[in-house]
């Protein structure tokens, strides 16, 4: 049991930003709460399911877990849904009316900014949600911070009939720091009138709402204008002043101890009339913003023009110290302090990996043999890995669940040289539920020529391993219905004879059926089924060696993939009138190793053999 | 300003290898002597086998929970190339305690990058202070593998603002609830750990003596 769910009132903790806002929202007195896992913010849902009197669920996808938090605000009970920036992409239609509509128990949506990108596809600015739903937006600075305005946010919630955005950063998310907990306020929830009729969003309703929408904003700006979570930090060194809010804040303060700052918790609407009594405090004004310049174009288009930000700072990226201070000390035309002593050493690059036995090499093998004759359409997951050496066997990835839609694009404008290319759609079981069924559908619907590869591992493997509606359990790992794959994709119209369940390390078979499959030009799926090597349904077998005198040093092995598998010794066959000849022997290591029987399939001279005999059954 | 003085420590290393623990640790650590703290991490993709830096800062008023490339008193290495990735990030004088396993990344085993013959020969060259050792043998020794977090927190134990014995009570406390049996493989893990790093610092101490 985590040690924040234990904690009495009035315990300091080290908490992350997640374990903070869970601890807050739990103490909030929130009923329900809802998420699907997304880096960095999964760890607030697998954390919320710890704590006791309230409900908590994976959904299928972010739209999904902001419908069950908004039903569950408008019948009375304080409701907390999280998820990354991208989540909000696709949560973003429930969300516009949402807000139209307002709350009856408050309402907070956690969207955790990747700023800097360890872990996303893109990076956005969720602010921007603020000015276009018309919403609130608070943004911690740390996990204290955390804790106290998600805390904060159910009241402004409640008070000004809102949902409000709590804006994280990956530097909330996953930085600990010490946090005072206090103690749980156990609301009462009344349950959903039935007479209300406020959230019939017809157009007239929603035509009455508007000005309502426009006045509530009016009444937030004075809010934000006298919030207690604006505060200026007066300094001594008045040559510039700051305006930040989140992380930045830190590395300000970090950077310029003197300066004075104004700190910005309540970000929009934007207090430009407090900014500007500021502004006339100090000689000049930065703005320091992760990650666009939306308060500065905001104070600018008030008439606050003698400011600084984005023209002095970069639009991407965090603004940590050593990218804060020489761009200030420029400004003042100051020469910077020297920063590092030590040179700059870069030994090799060390990209995340597929895990030793990960059933997805399989895949990406097989694949790898057919590369010159297929195009292939990738999703969000581990197996976006397949992009990289040495299967180089991935050609797109954008969104989630964009893979199947995205190869039926590709199967409608081929051109006279890609006319044969065979299509292949790839994606994992949690997105091919997140919001990939639409993009299957959508292939059969207008007879497109793909073959889906459903890679069920039974797991949401890139985010450490949720369950999902696929998996048969839930959040708190209770059983619950499992999807059946096969029934699943013949029920959206694939021909039952087109769907096939394969065992992906089974190399031969998942061969022959990928060139199979194909070969007919009609939707057809593959589903592969190995669970994921860090699944609990993963069982490990008796590892595998490499016999060096049967080794011919082919390398077939190592295009496997396994991280297990490495080049013992190279050889270099020099020929006159061909390229060289590198042979490559290999060796297994067997910690690693857990027997999955692939690179064995891969082995032409069967030089991969047992490390310990095997037990016959 | 000069009041606030800021213990910066960068652990670095690979998925997988316990960085993330050992910052836990120390931190927990530095709270129990009173300190404000926070800890950082990278983790995400970096779970998989990619590259793992957990930042700890400590003192009397943390503000930002990242460690300015320069300023970092110590770096923890789990792993001997990692060690040479991070050197930058020390402040001169700084210390670089290194376990010298060398972890081969598909990529190099493949044949498209080169591990460095001697990462360690690398970081003295750019005049870093560094004690390497064979963490990974001494936990053999002792019969787990997993002890290597131990050992390279005690072979930094001497150089904390705080006694060793602190870090010690915070490894050896987490066991003494859970596993007991752990309580003693791990004091002598530490205090091998400890031996490891003095050993190191006697030699170099001699080395500058002989220049």
């Amino acid at each position: 049991m985590s040690a924040a769910v234990q904690a009495k009132a009035a315990s300091r903790l080290l908490l992350s930003g997640n374990e903070a806002i869970a601890r807050g929202v739990w103490e909030a007195g929130v009923k329900v709460a809802a998420a699907y896992p997304g880096t960095p913010s999964t760890e607030m849902l697998e954390q919320i399911a710890l704590y006791p009197d309230l409900y908590a669920e994976w959904s299928v996808n972010e739209k999904v877990s902001l419908e069950v938090a908004i039903g569950a605000s408008m019948s009375g009970a304080r409701a907390f849904c999280a998820m990354k920036h991208v989540g909000m992409n696709v949560a973003s239609d429930a969300f516009m009316t949402q807000t139209l509509a307002g709350v009856v128990g408050g309402l907070v949506i956690a969207i955790a900014d990747d700023v800097g990108l360890s872990s996303s596809q893109n990076e956005q600015d969720s602010r921007f949600w603020g000015r276009f739903a018309h919403v609130p937006v608070l943004e911690p600075a740390d996990s204290q911070e955390a804790f106290d305005m998600v805390k904060a946010a159910f009241d402004i919630s409640e008070q000004y009939n809102t949902p409000v955005l709590l804006r994280l950063t990956t530097r909330i998310c996953h930085v600990k720091a010490l946090v005072t907990v206090g103690e749980r306020n156990n609301r009462a929830t009344t349950g959903f009138d039935i007479t209300a009729k406020r959230w019939v969003m017809t157009p007239n309703n929603a035509k009455a709402m508007l000005p309502k929408q426009i006045a509530r904003e009016d009444e937030l700006r004075k809010a934000a204008e006298a919030s207690v979570l604006n505060v200026i930090d007066a300094g001594t060194d008045k040559r510039v002043g700051f305006v930040t809010s989140g992380p930045a804040f830190m590395h300000v303060r970090e950077s310029f101890p003197d300066a004075p700052v104004f700190k910005m918790g309540f970000t929009y609407p934007v207090p430009v009339q407090a900014i500007k009594a500021f502004r006339a405090t100090v000689d000049h004004l930065i703005v320091v913003e992760e990650t666009e310049p939306l308060v500065e174009n905001e104070l600018k288009a008030a008439g606050l023009q003698d400011i600084h930000g984005k023209d002095l700072l970069p639009r991407l990226g965090e603004l940590t110290p050593n990218i804060l201070i020489p761009a200030v000390f420029k400004f003042r035309g100051e020469e910077p302090p020297a920063t590092t002593t030590y040179p700059k050493y870069e030994p090799f690059p060390r990209p995340p990996t597929m895990c030793p036995a990960c059933p997805h090499m399989g895949v990406y093998y097989t694949l790898s043999r057919l590369r010159k004759r297929v195009q292939i359409s990738g999703d969000i997951g581990c197996y976006t890995l397949g992009a990289g050496s040495p299967w180089n066997a991935l050609d797109t990835t954008i969104s989630m669940g964009a893979s199947m839609g995205i190869a039926l694009g590709m199967d409608k404008a081929r051109s006279e040289e890609t006319k044969d290319k065979a299509i292949v759609s790839v994606i994992g079981d949690s997105t091919f539920l997140h919001m990939g069924m639409q993009g299957l559908l959508d292939i059969v619907y207008n007879r497109g020529n793909v073959t889906t590869l459903l890679l069920d591992n039974r797991t949401t493997g890139m985010t450490g391993g949720q369950n999902h509606a696929g998996t048969g359990k839930g959040l708190h790992g209770e059983d619950t219905p499992r999807v059946d794959f096969a029934q699943l994709v013949e029920a959206l119209g694939v021909k039952a004879e087109r769907i096939h369940k394969v065992d992906p390390y089974k190399l031969p078979v998942l061969f022959k059926l990928i060139r199979q499959e194909i070969d007919i030009h009609e939707p057809s799926v593959i589903i592969t089924d190995r669970p994921c090597v860090l699944s609990e349904f993963y069982g490990k077998l008796t590892p595998y060696l490499v016999v060096d005198n049967d080794c011919t040093g082919c390398g077939n092995c190592i295009n496997v993939g396994c991280p297990a598998i490495s080049v013992k010794k190279t050889e270099v066959i020099k020929r006159d009138a061909a390229p060289d000849i590198v042979k490559k022997y290999t060796t297994i290591d067997t910690a690693m190793c857990t027997g999955c029987h692939m690179c064995v399939e891969s082995c032409g001279p069967k030089a991969i053999v047992p490390a310990q005999p095997v037990a016959v059954d | 300003m000069s009041d606030n003085l800021i213990t910066n420590i960068l652990v670095c290393g690979t998925g997988g290898q316990g960085v993330m623990t050992a910052a836990e640790i120390l931190a927990q650590g530095a709270i129990a002597k009173g300190y404000d703290c926070k800890k950082s991490e990278v983790a995400g993709m970096a779970q998989r086998g990619g590259v793992v830096t957990s930042h700890v800062r400590f003192g009397k008023k943390v503000w930002s929970p990242v460690i300015t490339p320069g300023t970092a008193d110590i770096l923890v290495a789990f792993e001997v190339a990692e060690g040479a990735r991070w050197a930058d990030m020390l402040r001169p004088g700084g210390i670089a305690m290194v376990n010298t396993i060398r972890l081969v990344p598909p990529v190099v085993s493949s044949g498209l990058f080169k591990y460095p013959e001697d990462p360690v020969a690398t970081m003295r060259a750019a005049g870093v202070t560094v004690y390497d050792f064979d963490a990974g043998a001494i936990a053999r020794s002792l019969g787990d593998l997993r002890l290597i977090n131990t050992i390279m927190l005690g072979a930094i134990a001497d150089f904390l603002p705080f006694p060793a014995s602190d870090l010690e009570e915070q490894i050896v406390g987490r066991f003494r609830t859970r596993k007991p049996a752990m309580v003693e493989v791990n004091q002598k893990a530490f205090e091998l750990g400890r031996e490891a790093a003095r050993a190191q610092a006697e030699g170099s101490r001699k080395l500058a003596a002989n220049q």
